[in-house]
């Protein structure tokens, strides 16, 4: 009967660790980069919220300190008691939210559409979302000023949002397809065999499964309405969403209102980006396909 | 080409609390052709994974021709593999794909146009040079992953489940091709495979792994007709061997099965009055309708015939256990047959540790 | 698919069809009307609103718009600044997703912290770079407590270093789309290829170049034409960072519209965004139907 186990045969050579400290040494290189370009990322926002929570007086020192010793919440407050600040903290959740429901309405059912239906122009269809996406914002925002003027509509929160659902939705179709791509279609077919309704497997199966998807998506449309500024400073002069605010105050303030500007603008993004964290990649990373 | 020494060879993946392969040590001779058999999980893909240089030991060392290259990274093995997707890259010709090892050696252009033509003539592959694989089939895209392997002149070729992602008729008509390239080639290489009739027809040697251990080493029909324990008894042959639960007498002369004595071989004469396991392949027992002398009572519950042969599963004392019938043989569920168990292939195993049993 | 078994009456000729709209259209129509009255409608307005006056066609305005001093600057660099920064952060971005998949020591915190920037607009990076880089901001800071002396990094006579502010303000907001984009292409390449391109001997850099990056193209054309895109409409960080003195084409177009009040300089101006974008798009479609026809995954 063989044995489990045989005895070498040969005499054993020494094991050779050379490759494995150059193997640690190159990963531990590897973290020392991480790190690196982690910092990279993050002082420059350590510093913004540094300069925004520190005194007038201490900024006007110079050299300014790296380090947290004056902090005080009276920059921050005179940025944010200024006039229109407030104003357009609000106006620039109502576009944000208004933007992010209208393309939901109409850009989930489209998604849909695309994901599961064979329709005759869905090619061109496809192509026409894919070259929306190449139009620059200044390109439709000057004549949108205008015809928003001819029917009342300039300077009001409504004309930012649709001007934001506009370059909101191709995205927000192409990322909901691609939500639903991913909810198998057998399960929706296993809902219709049991007896719902076509709407009804929508509503019971389909739509729980791809509710974080397209959440998340909504988050997306969210921050790129929150974020965007030209259209926004165009279309608005009192009406005016925080972003265009600060944009248009800039060159008539202070630095110190400046880096508050940039400190409320900052703080929100690293917000959403953590709810986001978990669906990074699907939505920055594959609306395109 | 080159011989292979795996010693004491530990792994446990990060986060992971059993052990890949558990001090696993293994000779490979030059030249040899090794199955790594074992069930999932079993730890046999690790080893193999380990000996390419994709994984690292935790400690433990390998060698291959009298060269250690434990820790030694991938590319400097000389080493070549069939990889279960067959990695074949969508973005190149056939043509690249299997000259890919040659040009990243910076071999010259006529070498490697010249092993290349050898590759895709021997794997029937000419035709194809200039395809993509994606305008290839699933057996095509395997044969350029078996000839992106071949052309390389490596000391040691592996192969990881090369043949599973092949439809049935298929996989049986590769494996015999596999099985004459690679023995003309005359290189050392290591198969790992889940699927035992695989390793039996393949292997010049077979180890079957469980746990992360090796359970047997041998040669592939030692390994059929001895199992050194219940789990390789189980584990090879279809259907796998029997087990039946069975005493030796106080004298050590007989072996009862329930009620039934059989006359026990000689080898269990030291194992007077102990319980055992008596373990004994399908095709092992004979089936009678009439009784003779030494037959055992079964009676059948099932009847399958396989066209060469008929599957019976049948009770015996309260035991089930699969019987191979010549397909003249004519039964029905329900009815008594009559077994012999041909004394020369009647195995026992320990109750306890399911371990065979040795003269003592 | 999920169409309802066809009405009673059989058609022999052809195959058949229920008569009424089907579902499909009637869940896109919404948005492409939408499409059409606030992206398709405005163009054409745009086109119109550069080439015409009270008195019909006229070049009036794009010749003001090529004679005003600000306008060959701001092509200038805005074509430079795509140029040097486009491949600087695809270089950046590429090293720091094959970073990621490494698998580092708290990877996870990296790509969080790295994706950061994902939803910072420009005008936030801006200033937070004004905070930096000013006179007396924290790099002079920091040079001067390190007894270097501090530069005037923002000032209008050193184009060098204007362009050189705006360049890292830019990079460190924008690489991460181009991060995200290329990660999640890294992750749908089985790791298979890599492994099998080990095991044949290719080194780092040859698995770089001949497995690596062909299997990521596809992800690298999206990336490249959105950043490009992207890029061109780069604005608010010089504006943060500059003022008037680092000019952009979007900026100008921002400023015909609100300081000089003539919308149709600004309308011939975002035409030149416009025809830009356009060429870059229709490159970018090529770039995709290659893909389709190499017959890649």
């Amino acid at each position: 009967m063989t044995t489990t186990q045989t005895k070498p045969l040969a005499p054993q050579p020494d094991v050779d660790t050379a490759p494995l400290k150059r193997l640690r040494r190159d990963r531990a290189l590897l973290q020392a980069a991480c790190i690196v370009i982690s910092l990279f990322m993050l002082v420059p926002i350590y510093l913004i919220s540094l300069a925004a929570l520190s005194t007038r007086e201490s900024l006007n020192d110079f050299p300014l300190s790296l380090l947290p010793t004056n902090l005080s919440f009276e920059t921050l407050g005179a940025f944010l008691g200024s006039t229109g600040i407030l104003g357009a903290f609000g106006n620039s959740l109502i576009v944000g939210i208004g933007t992010l429901l209208i393309s939901a309405l109409i850009g989930i059912p489209a998604g849909y559409a695309l994901a599961r239906f064979a329709f005759p122009a869905k090619e061109p269809y496809q192509l026409f979302l894919l070259f929306t996406r190449a139009l620059p914002i200044v390109v439709l925002s000057v004549p949108l000023a205008r015809l928003f003027l001819t029917v009342d509509l300039y300077d009001t929160t409504y004309a930012v949002i649709l001007l934001h659902t506009a370059l909101a939705l191709p995205t927000t179709i192409l990322i909901s397809a691609s939500v639903f791509l991913s909810v198998p279609i057998d399960v929706e077919e296993a809902a219709r065999v049991f007896g719902c309704t076509p709407a009804g497997a929508f509503l019971k199966v389909v739509m729980p499964m791809a509710l974080p998807g397209l959440a998340a998506a909504s988050i997306f449309t969210f921050v790129m309405s929150w974020n965007e500024v030209l259209g926004a400073s165009i279309l608005t002069l009192d009406h005016r969403t925080l972003p265009a605010q600060v944009l248009t105050s800039l060159a008539d303030s202070p630095l110190a209102y400046r880096f508050a500007g940039g400190f409320a603008l900052v703080i929100p993004s690293i917000i959403f980006i953590a709810f986001m964290r978990r669906y990074l990649t699907n939505m920055w990373g594959s609306t395109i396909r | 080409m080159a011989d292979i020494t795996i010693s004491h060879l530990v792994k446990t993946y990060p986060g992971g609390t059993e052990r890949a392969t558990d001090d696993v040590s293994l000779d490979i001779a030059d030249g040899d052709f090794t199955v790594l058999l074992g069930p999932s999980g079993c730890g046999k893909t690790t080893l193999l994974r380990m000996l390419a240089g994709l994984e690292l030991p935790d400690s433990g060392s390998i060698a291959v021709g009298g060269k250690d290259v434990t820790y030694l990274p991938p590319n400097k093995r000389n080493m070549s593999m069939v990889f279960q997707s067959y990695a074949v890259f969508p973005h190149r010709k056939v043509r690249y794909n299997i000259g890919f090892g040659l040009s990243m050696a910076k071999k010259p252009k006529e070498e490697i146009d010249r092993k290349v033509a050898w590759a895709a003539d021997l794997l029937q592959l000419g035709p194809y040079l200039d395809r993509l694989p994606a305008q290839l089939s699933g057996g095509q895209r395997q044969r350029v992953a078996v000839a992106r392997a071949i052309v390389m002149d490596a000391d040691v070729l592996l192969m990881d489940e090369p043949l599973s992602n092949l439809d049935a008729l298929l996989r049986l008509n590769f494996r015999s091709e596999l099985k004459k390239i690679v023995k003309d080639l005359k290189t050392t290489t290591v198969y790992v495979t889940h699927d035992q009739s695989e390793a039996l027809s393949l292997g010049d040697r077979v180890a079957v792994m469980r746990k992360g251990q090796i359970a047997q080493l041998g040669d592939p029909l030692d390994v059929y007709d001895a199992p050194a324990d219940r789990f390789v008894g189980g584990f090879i042959g279809s259907p796998p061997m029997n087990f039946i639960k069975a005493a030796v007498s106080g004298d050590g002369g007989a072996l009862i099965v329930g009620d039934q004595r059989l006359r026990a071989p000689s080898l269990l004469q030291s194992y007077s009055s102990t319980d055992v396991l008596l373990g004994v392949r399908a095709e092992n027992v004979a089936v009678d309708t009439q009784r003779s002398s030494g037959d055992v009572p079964g009676t059948v519950l099932v009847v399958e015939p396989m066209g060469s042969s008929i599957l019976l599963t049948v009770e015996v004392e309260g035991q089930t256990i699969k019987v191979q019938a010549p397909p003249t043989f004519r039964t029905s569920p329900g009815s008594t047959i009559w077994l012999t168990f041909s004394p020369n292939s009647m195995r026992f195993y320990d109750s306890e540790t399911a371990m065979a049993l040795v003269a003592r | 698919m999920t169409v309802d078994s066809p009405p009673a009456p059989v058609q022999l000729d052809t195959p058949a069809r229920p008569r009424r709209i089907p579902p499909a259209v009637l869940l896109i129509a919404p948005s492409i009307v939408f499409m059409a009255l606030l992206l398709g409608w405005p163009v054409i307005q745009g086109v119109l609103q550069a080439f015409r006056s009270d008195e019909g066609f006229t070049l009036d305005f794009l010749t003001r718009m090529v004679e005003d001093p600000y306008f060959w600057p701001a092509v200038r660099n805005t074509l430079l600044l795509i140029v040097v920064m486009i491949p600087l952060q695809f270089a950046f971005a590429i090293t720091m997703a094959l970073l990621l998949r490494s698998n580092p020591r708290l990877n996870k915190v990296h790509f969080f912290v790295w994706a950061i920037p994902l939803a910072l607009s420009d005008l936030a990076a801006g200033l937070v770079w004004l905070s930096i880089f000013n006179d007396r901001g924290y790099l002079n800071s920091v040079l001067t407590s390190l007894g270097l002396g501090s530069v005037p990094w923002l000032a209008y006579d050193n184009p060098t270093t204007l362009f050189l502010c705006v360049l890292v303000a830019e990079v460190w907001r924008s690489t991460s789309l181009v991060l995200v984009i290329v990660v999640s292409g890294l992750q749908g390449i089985p790791k298979d290829y890599d492994e099998a391109a080990q095991v044949f001997g290719a080194t780092f850099w040859q698995r770089l170049r001949h497995v690596t990056l062909p299997l990521l193209k596809p992800s690298l054309q999206v990336a490249l034409i959105l950043r490009t895109i992207l890029a061109f409409q780069t604005f608010a960080v010089a504006q943060a960072l500059t003022g008037q003195n680092f000019p952009l084409v979007v900026g100008e177009t921002y400023r015909w519209y609100t300081a000089l009040q003539n919308p149709n300089v600004a309308a011939a101006l975002a035409l030149v965004i416009l025809v830009a974008s356009m060429l870059i798009s229709v490159f970018y479609l090529r770039a995709l139907r290659d893909k389709g026809q190499e017959g890649t995954r």
